[in-house]
């Protein structure tokens, strides 16, 4: 019978469905079981003692509402965050379009250059502008600035590779005809072409927001000191060093900031997709094109 | 097709419109790579142990990246362990992701109705979630009374005292499969999904078996896609040091991001990170340079 089942050319693939399941079992368990201990009421991350919010605010020394050195790293994700991704966005986007209308060798130099700095390890890219801002007289010094810098450096990519691959899809009629009826290139662009961009916009700026909070090589060479250090350095300094549910709270809660961009993003995305008529996919999210 | 230049302004707008980009990927993409060769090349001052960068490539000199040749192989070749171990972690890590991506991708590709969009939602997830927790989630889940030890000795019955947070390579590439193959199956996904259908049914419909409608159809229409999702995983691997920190922190287990990590912030010793930047750069360039050109043909061919 086991044979006839796996001879039936038409059997609904189910080694493939279980293979799946328990992928994502094995992927979100162990993240669900580290939230879970965020809760813990005693400071073991291991054995659980009871369900309270003492890591979140309860705590009056080591909570993360309490501990400054925790709030400083999730005020200074958060900071980076929203300022690389103000900066990033309209600077890939200006990219996307401008490689996109310019015709020659030194435009496809640029988009090379572009997808190197997409794939590069991202170690070297870090030590490269460590080595830069420790060796050069530049206006600033290690901290938030630099870190930025670094930062949409290596996300820059995004924005201009998912607004590239929107502006493929839409062709060049529309805003050919936008100029035969009078609009200048700038108004065919603004009125015509924008308008359209907004959904893959949306989607790379949350994007990158959300990829900003996670990273980590990039902030902690380019953080001058305690001051500057985000989430992710935190945890890296202190996960093997005897730490409290606290560092688990304060990885909770930036997972927790991070699916509602993610959600929040996606409604408007779906939303304005409808609008403009553009096949909406949570793929967009995590930078499919 | 586009005419060029109906008007004046239209054929500038290209290029105005780039240039603040272009100008920024310059300044701090590629000039600092010219910063890390006047670092290695340079020298170091004997008092304060500081860089000491030398601009001017006639002035090169090659003490320092010889050094650290000079300790690849050899009696001295205290280097050399690591950067075998880079090479075996890497592989085997990005083999083993493509192991679980691939069957995963392709099944989600071919799935439809309601069910992809949250399964879609579910394998991109982790995507989202910080490497750092991922791993401290291993970290709590791997500690010496953590839930891992205890379920192995069934709550006391075996002694479960396995010290899996120091110094095995186990660990340490599941760690690495952990953390990347989410990286692995988007991009998988994405390649596959674009695969048509018609031509796998067709090869059934004309008596081919299941396993060689995959080995003769499929494979080699999704290979581009594989290799592109395999250069994608394996090249951010390279850098990786923070996965062996947390997950061994041991010796045993560096990796030549931990080579660099340790010795960048060093003093006298930034310019041996300097040189194995560039030489993971070297190893990187050509997979880099192959990622770009077929990134660069399928968009011409959507154009």
């Amino acid at each position: 019978m086991l044979t006839a089942w796996w001879r039936d050319p038409w059997r609904k693939p189910r080694v493939l469905a279980a293979v799946t399941i328990l992928y994502l079992l094995w992927s979100l368990l162990p993240v669900l079981v580290a939230a879970l201990f965020s809760f813990n009421a005693g400071r073991s991350r291991t054995s659980w003692q009871g369900f309270s919010m003492r890591w979140y605010y309860g705590d009056p020394v080591r909570s993360v509402w309490h501990d400054d050195t925790l709030q400083t790293a999730l005020v200074q994700t958060l900071r980076l965050g929203v300022v690389t991704t103000l900066v990033t966005v309209p600077l890939g986007v200006a990219l996307a379009i401008g490689l996109h209308r310019w015709r020659g060798r030194l435009p496809n130099a640029a988009n090379s250059m572009l997808l190197l700095s997409f794939v590069i390890p991202e170690t070297l890219l870090a030590v490269a502008l460590l080595l830069v801002v420790t060796n050069l007289a530049l206006p600033f010094t290690l901290g938030t600035t630099s870190q930025v810098i670094g930062l949409v450096t290596f996300q820059l990519s995004y924005p201009a590779i998912l607004v590239r691959a929107r502006l493929a899809t839409i062709g060049s009629q529309l805003e050919e005809a936008a100029m035969d009826l009078g609009a200048s290139p700038l108004a065919a662009q603004r009125r015509v072409i924008l308008p359209m961009l907004v959904p893959a916009i949306v989607a790379s700026a949350v994007l990158v927001f959300a990829d900003v909070i996670d990273d980590f090589v990039i902030v902690r060479y380019l953080s001058g000191d305690a001051s500057t250090e985000p989430t992710s350095v935190k945890i890296y300094n202190t996960a093997r060093a005897a730490p409290t549910p606290a560092l688990n709270a304060l990885a909770t809660l930036m997972l927790v900031a991070a699916m509602l961009a993610v959600t929040l993003g996606f409604l408007l995305y779906r939303w304005l997709s409808k609008r403009t008529g553009e096949n909406e996919s949570i793929g967009s999210f995590a930078g499919e094109t | 097709m586009r005419k060029a230049g109906r008007k004046p302004g239209n054929r500038l707008l290209g290029p105005i419109l780039a240039f603040p980009g272009v100008l920024w990927l310059l300044l701090f993409f590629v000039a600092p790579l010219y910063v890390v060769l006047a670092v290695v090349f340079g020298g170091v001052d004997p008092v304060f142990r500081t860089v000491i960068p030398v601009w001017n490539p006639v002035l090169w000199s090659s003490d320092q990246p010889s050094y650290v040749l000079s300790h690849i192989v050899g009696p001295d070749g205290f280097f050399g362990p690591a950067l075998l171990r880079t090479a075996v972690y890497v592989s085997v890590a990005s083999v083993l992701c493509l192991v679980i991506a691939f069957p995963i991708a392709y099944y989600v590709a071919r799935l439809s109705g309601r069910w992809k969009g949250l399964l879609l939602t579910l394998l991109i997830a982790p995507f989202w979630i910080s490497y750092m927790m991922r791993m401290l989630a291993w970290v709590n889940l791997l500690a010496n009374d953590g839930l891992v030890n205890r379920i192995i000795s069934l709550g006391g019955v075996f002694p479960g005292d396995t010290e899996w947070l120091s110094g095995k390579s186990v660990v340490v590439i599941l760690g690495l499969v952990y953390g990347y193959v989410p990286y692995m199956i988007i991009p998988l996904y994405a390649g596959l999904d674009r695969l048509p259908s018609e031509l796998v049914e067709g090869a059934r419909d004309l008596g081919a078996g299941r396993v060689s409608a995959f080995w003769r159809v499929t494979w080699p229409m999704s290979r581009p896609v594989v290799v592109a999702s395999v250069l994608l995983t394996c090249l951010p691997m390279l850098g990786d040091y923070f996965t062996s920190d947390l997950l061994s922190g041991s010796p045993a287990t560096s990796m030549v991001g931990n080579l660099i990590n340790e010795t960048v912030l060093t003093p006298g010793q930034t310019g041996q990170a300097g040189a194995f930047v560039l030489l993971v750069l070297i190893v990187s360039i050509l997979p880099m340079l192959y990622y770009v050109r077929s990134v660069s043909r399928s968009e011409g061919s959507m154009a």
